[in-house]
C-alpha cells in the first residue's frame, strides 16, 4: 500500500535534506580529493595544477612509502589477530555469565569505546612510560627499565585496547542468536566441552568473528591518534603520513593520493566481505 | 547455564584490568599534587583541575566541543528521522543508494573524510567556519542515529498506526501522537550516541578546525604532542567523567547493550 | 438495500489478483465471518473495507454512501487488529479515549463513554494500566473497547482471537458474540478458524484464491458444502471418487472402485464422474457382517468426548467418529460394519485431483 503512485515523491521529499547534505559533504569532497590526487604539485609555490599519476607512482615504488604501507598492514593484522584471541573467548565468557554480572561486565568491556581515543592513548603513554607502573613492575621483577614507548608493540597494544569492543560486539551478537540448547545437545551426544565448542559453537559464531576482524582491521589500518601519539616521530603509519603531507609538507596532492589508496583498500575489504562472506553465511545460518 | 571455570575467570579479570587500566591511571594521575606525571602518593590535589579551568585554550575548546556536539547531534536527528522513515517505509528508486550513502561514513576512514572536507572547505572558502564544522560533524554522526532509527521503525507494528487512522486521526496526528512516541527511545538513544561521537571526534576535526574552532580532542592531541604534564590527565579525567554520565543516561533511556550490540 | 455492500471488488497487484469480483451484502446488525486459508484474500477484503487498501475496481457502499475511495480516517469504522495494535505508550483509558478525542467528542462526554466501554469488556478496574501490564486476553478486550467506544457503523475484526490460547479463545468467542449482540453493531470478522466462524457468525463467507465460493449460515455450509474445497476445509470428511453406474427415479448407484454404493439421485447421468463426501460422524459402526460395507479397525484415537476410528475396508481407509458414551471402545483389528443414511452423502461432480496434505490445510 506504500507504493501508491500518487505518493511516490513523499520518500524523496523526506530524505532530500539528508541526501543533499551527504551529497555536498561526502560525495563532492571525495570526488574533489580524487581529482586533487592527480594534480601536479609545485614545491616552490605550492600551486596544484595539471594532470599526473606521479604521486601514485611514487607511493607504489618509493621504498619509504612501501615500508609505511607494509608496517601499517602488519600492525593492523597483528592488532586484529590479538583482538580475535582476546575478544572471542571474552565474548563467550560474558555470554555464559549470569545477570547482573553479565550486564556490568559488558558495560565495562564496551563502554571504553565511548571515551575519547586521545584520553586512552594518553593513558597508555602513562602506563608504559619510563616512570609508569608497567616499568615499575618490570624493575621490581628484576628486568630493569625498558623503553616501551614509541615502538610498534605499544601501538599494537593501544590499538587492541581501542578495537577490542568492535570484536566483542559482533561475536556477542552471534552468541546471543545461538540457541544454548544446541551446545547442550552436543554435550548430550557425548561430546566433550572442547569438542562442543569447536564443532558446534565456533562454526556458528564464525561470521561474527569475520565481521569483527574486518572492522578491526579497517579501523586499525586507518587509525590516526594512536600511532600519532604513541608512535612518535619515527614510527609513521599511513594515517600519520597523510597528516604530515597535508599539514607539514603542504603537498596536498601527495596526501590525497595516499588517502585515496587507503579508502580504496578499505572499500575493497568491506565490499568483498559483504559479497562473499555474508552471502554465504546468510544462506546457511539465516 | 553453566558457570565459567577458574581459568575463564582469570582470563576475564585480566581483560577487565586491561580495559580499565588506562582510564584508571588517567583519573588517578589527575589528582596528583606533583609537577610531573605521577600517581598521587602524597595526598590528593585539585590543582591540575584548577589549571585546566584557568587555561583559556582548553576552556574555549571545551565550549566549542560542547556546542558542536549539541548542534550536530540535534540536527542529525532532525535530518535522520524523515530519512529513516523514507528508507524503511517506502520502496522507491534510489532507496538502496540512499541507504548506503547515509551509512557510508561508517566505512570511510575519518582521516579520508577529513582531507576530503579540507579540500572542499578550501575551495569554497569555508576553512575555519564553525557552521561548516557542524555540517561535517552532522555527516559523521548521522549514521549512528540512522541505524537506531531504522531498527526502531522496522520493529514497529504498522497496525498501531492503522488503528489510529481508523479512529479518525489525521496523518500529522498519527505521527505526533503515535509514531514519534513509539520511536522516541530510538531518537533519544541516537541523539546521545551522536553527541558522544561528535564530542570525541579527533581524526576528521584535526583537518578542518581553525585556531578559533579547535575542539577539545584536537586541543588535547596538539597539547600532548608538545608537552605532557598532569593537566592533560585532568582534562582526560573530566572527559571520562562526562562520558560516564552520558553512558549512564544512555543506559537508562535505551539500554547500552542494545545500542552498542545493535551496531553490527 | 443492505447496510454494507461490496460490489465486484477486485484488488490486483500487478498481474496477481489478491481478490477477484467479491460481492457481498451485510445487513444491519449482522455478524458475518470471512473464512478461508491464508492467502485466500480475506484479510485484503477486510483492509479494503477499512480503507487501508484501495480496490482496483468495484464499489464499497456503507448505508447507501459510496466509500470506495474514502480515506481510512474518515470512515469511522471500528477495527480490532490481530496484533491488537494498542498504543503502548498510553494507558488503557487513553487508548480507548483516543478515538473520542479524534472525533472531537466534548470533553465532558468522554469519560463516561470510556468507562461504559470498559465496563462492557469487564476492564473498568484496569483503566490506569499500560498495555504491557495486561494479559493477552485483557489486551484483546481493550482493543475491542477502543473499537466500539466510537460507536462505529461497522466493526471489523481481523483474526481477533488467534493470539489467545485455546481455552481463552473459546471463552472469548462467546463473549465477543455477547457484546456484539448488546451493542448491535454490524460486524465483519476475518478468521481461518472454522470453529470460531461457525460458533459466533450469522453467516459465513468462504473464500478461496481471492474468490467467494459460498455464503451461507454456518450449519448449511457444514452440511451442504458447495465445493470439495469447502468440504475439506470445513471439518473432516471422507472423499470417495467413483462413477455413476445406474440411475432410477429415487436412487443412483455409484461404483467406488468396483464397490456399488446407493445414493439419493440428483441430476446425475450414467457415466458421470463424481466424488462422494461423507462426514465421519455420519458413519455408523455396526456389528461385523451388518451395514453396507465390511471393515476392520486400523487405528483409534481418543478425543475426549469422541472416538475417532480409522477403518480399513474395500474403499480404503475411512474416518468414523462415534460419541464417547462411556462404554469400552472397539479394539484395533476388530471387524466392524459401516452404515449410513443415503441422504447424508454429498455428491460433487468431477474427481479429486489429488489427496490434499492435511498439514497444509490447517491455515
Amino acid at each position: 500500500m506504500s507504493a501508491a503512485p500518487a505518493r511516490l515523491p513523499t520518500p524523496l521529499i523526506l530524505s532530500a535534506p539528508a541526501a543533499l547534505l551527504f551529497g555536498a559533504l561526502i560525495l563532492t569532497p571525495l570526488v574533489l580529493t580524487a581529482l586533487l590526487s592527480f594534480n601536479e604539485f609545485e614545491h616552490a609555490t605550492g600551486r596544484t595544477h595539471g594532470f599526473t599519476v606521479a604521486h601514485y607512482a611514487s607511493v607504489l615504488s618509493d621504498s619509504y612509502y612501501l615500508e609505511i604501507f607494509l608496517r601499517t598492514f602488519r600492525v593492523a593484522a597483528l592488532a586484529t589477530a590479538i583482538c580475535v584471541v582476546i575478544g572471542v573467548p571474552e565474548a563467550y565468557i560474558l555470554s555464559r555469565m549470569r545477570n547482573p554480572w553479565r550486564s556490568v561486565f559488558l558495560l565495562v568491556v564496551l563502554a571504553p569505546l565511548l571515551v575519547s581515543v586521545v584520553v586512552r592513548a594518553f593513558g597508555w603513554s602513562m602506563l608504559l612510560g619510563p616512570e609508569g607502573p608497567v616499568n615499575a613492575a618490570l624493575m621490581a621483577l628484576g628486568f630493569g627499565r625498558m623503553r616501551l614507548l614509541y615502538s610498534e608493540g605499544t601501538v599494537i597494544v593501544a590499538l587492541v585496547h581501542v578495537m577490542l569492543p568492535f570484536m566483542v560486539i559482533p561475536v556477542w551478537t552471534s552468541l546471543q542468536k545461538l540457541d544454548p540448547a544446541v551446545e547442550q545437545a552436543a554435550l548430550s551426544f557425548g561430546a566433550s566441552r572442547a569438542t562442543a565448542i569447536v564443532r558446534v559453537v565456533a562454526p556458528q559464531i564464525l561470521p561474527g568473528i569475520l565481521s569483527g576482524s574486518l572492522i578491526v582491521f579497517g579501523l586499525s589500518a586507518s587509525a590516526f591518534a594512536i600511532p600519532g601519539l604513541l608512535g612518535g616521530r619515527r614510527l609513521k603509519m599511513v594515517a600519520t603520513i597523510v597528516y604530515d603531507q597535508y599539514l607539514s609538507d603542504l603537498n596536498w596532492p601527495m596526501g590525497a593520493a595516499v588517502a585515496v589508496l587507503l579508502l580504496a583498500a578499505n572499500l575493497i575489504v568491506m565490499l568483498t566481505y559483504h559479497r562473499v562472506v555474508e552471502g554465504h553465511y546468510r544462506r546457511r545460518l539465516g | 547455564m553453566t558457570r565459567n571455570g577458574p581459568i575463564a575467570l582469570i582470563f576475564h579479570s585480566l581483560v577487565v584490568l586491561f580495559m580499565l587500566a588506562p582510564l584508571a591511571i588517567v583519573c588517578l594521575v589527575a589528582f596528583t599534587p606533583e609537577n610531573t606525571l605521577s600517581l598521587p602518593t602524597r595526598g590528593l590535589s585539585l590543582r591540575w583541575f584548577e589549571a585546566v579551568f584557568r587555561h583559556p585554550d582548553f576552556v574555549q575548546s571545551f565550549w566549542n566541543s560542547l556546542w558542536l556536539a549539541l548542534l550536530s547531534a540535534t540536527l542529525a536527528v532532525v535530518l535522520a528521522v524523515p530519512a529513516a522513515l523514507a528508507i524503511t517505509r517506502w520502496e522507491f528508486r534510489g532507496r538502496g543508494f540512499l541507504n548506503a550513502l547515509f551509512l557510508s561514513p561508517l566505512i570511510i576512514p575519518h582521516l579520508v573524510l577529513g582531507v576530503a572536507m579540507l579540500r572542499l572547505f578550501a575551495l569554497v572558502g569555508a576553512t575555519g567556519s564553525f557552521g561548516w564544522l557542524v555540517a561535517a560533524h552532522i555527516v559523521i554522526v548521522t549514521p549512528y542515529v540512522m541505524r537506531l532509527l531504522i531498527a526502531a521503525i522496522t520493529g514497529f507494528d504498522r497496525s498501531v498506526e492503522q488503528a489510529a487512522y481508523s479512529l479518525g486521526a489525521s496523518e500529522a496526528t498519527v505521527f505526533r501522537r503515535v509514531t514519534l512516541p513509539m520511536i522516541l527511545p530510538g531518537v533519544t538513544g541516537g541523539w546521545l550516541i551522536a553527541f558522544i561521537n561528535s564530542f570525541d571526534e579527533l581524526t576528521m576535526s584535526i583537518f578542518i578546525t581553525s585556531p578559533s574552532t579547535v575542539t577539545l580532542p584536537v586541543r588535547m592531541y596538539m597539547y600532548a604532542t608538545e608537552s605532557i604534564d598532569p593537566m592533560m590527565a585532568a582534562v582526560s579525567a573530566i572527559i571520562v567523567g562526562i562520558t560516564a554520565v552520558a553512558v549512564l543516561l544512555l543506559d537508562r533511556v535505551y539500554g547500552l547493550d542494545r545500542i552498542l550490540v545493535g551496531q553490527h | 438495500m443492505s447496510f454494507l455492500e461490496l460490489q465486484d471488488i477486485t484488488k490486483s497487484y500487478g498481474t496477481l489478483n489478491a481478490v477477484s469480483d467479491v460481492t457481498l451484502s451485510v445487513e444491519k446488525g449482522e455478524f458475518v465471518s470471512l473464512l478461508g486459508p491464508s492467502g485466500c484474500g480475506k484479510t485484503t477484503t477486510l483492509q479494503m473495507i477499512a480503507g487501508f487498501v484501495e480496490p482496483t475496481s468495484g464499489t464499497i457502499r456503507l448505508d447507501g454512501r459510496d466509500i470506495t475511495h474514502a480515506k481510512a480516517n474518515s470512515r469511522g469504522l471500528g477495527i480490532v487488529f490481530q496484533s491488537y495494535a494498542l498504543f503502548p505508550h498510553m494507558t488503557v483509558f487513553d487508548n480507548v479515549c483516543f478515538g473520542l478525542e479524534m472525533q472531537r467528542v466534548p470533553k465532558g462526554e468522554r469519560r463516561p463513554r470510556v468507562e461504559e466501554a470498559l465496563e462492557l469488556v469487564h476492564l473498568a478496574a484496569y483503566a490506569g494500566r499500560y498495555p504491557r501490564e495486561l494479559s493477552g486476553g485483557q489486551r484483546q478486550r481493550v482493543a475491542l473497547a477502543r473499537a466500539i467506544v466510537i460507536r462505529p457503523p461497522v466493526l471489523l475484526l481481523d483474526e481477533p482471537l488467534s493470539n489467545l490460547d485455546a481455552k481463552l479463545r473459546e471463552a472469548m468467542q462467546f463473549e465477543l458474540r455477547d457484546i456484539q449482540r448488546k451493542v448491535g453493531t454490524t460486524t465483519v470478522m476475518v478468521t481461518h478458524d472454522q470453529a470460531e466462524a461457525f460458533s459466533i457468525s450469522d453467516r459465513v463467507v468462504v473464500m478461496e484464491s481471492g474468490r467467494i465460493t459460498q455464503i451461507d449460515q454456518p450449519y448449511r455450509i457444514y452440511e451442504h458444502p458447495e465445493t470439495e474445497f469447502i468440504s475439506r476445509f470445513v471439518g473432516k470428511t471422507n472423499l470417495l471418487p467413483g462413477t455413476v453406474q445406474a440411475v432410477n427415479d429415487r436412487a443412483a448407484t455409484v461404483s467406488l472402485g468396483g464397490v456399488p454404493v446407493e445414493i439419493d439421485a440428483g441430476a446425475l447421468v450414467r457415466g458421470d464422474t463424481v466424488t462422494l463426501c461423507i462426514r465421519p460422524e455420519k458413519l455408523r459402526l455396526t456389528g461385523s457382517g451388518l451395514g453396507r460395507l465390511p471393515g476392520r479397525v486400523a487405528e483409534r484415537y481418543f478425543l475426549g468426548s469422541q472416538w475417532l476410528y480409522h477403518i480399513d475396508g474395500p474403499l480404503g481407509t475411512l474416518m468414523a467418529v462415534t460419541p464417547n458414551d462411556g462404554s469400552a471402545p472397539l479394539d484395533t483389528g476388530e471387524p466392524v460394519g459401516l452404515d449410513w443414511t443415503p441422504s447424508v452423502v454429498r455428491v460433487h461432480r468431477g474427481r479429486l485431483a489429488e489427496a490434499p496434505d492435511p498439514t497444509l490445510e490447517a491455515h
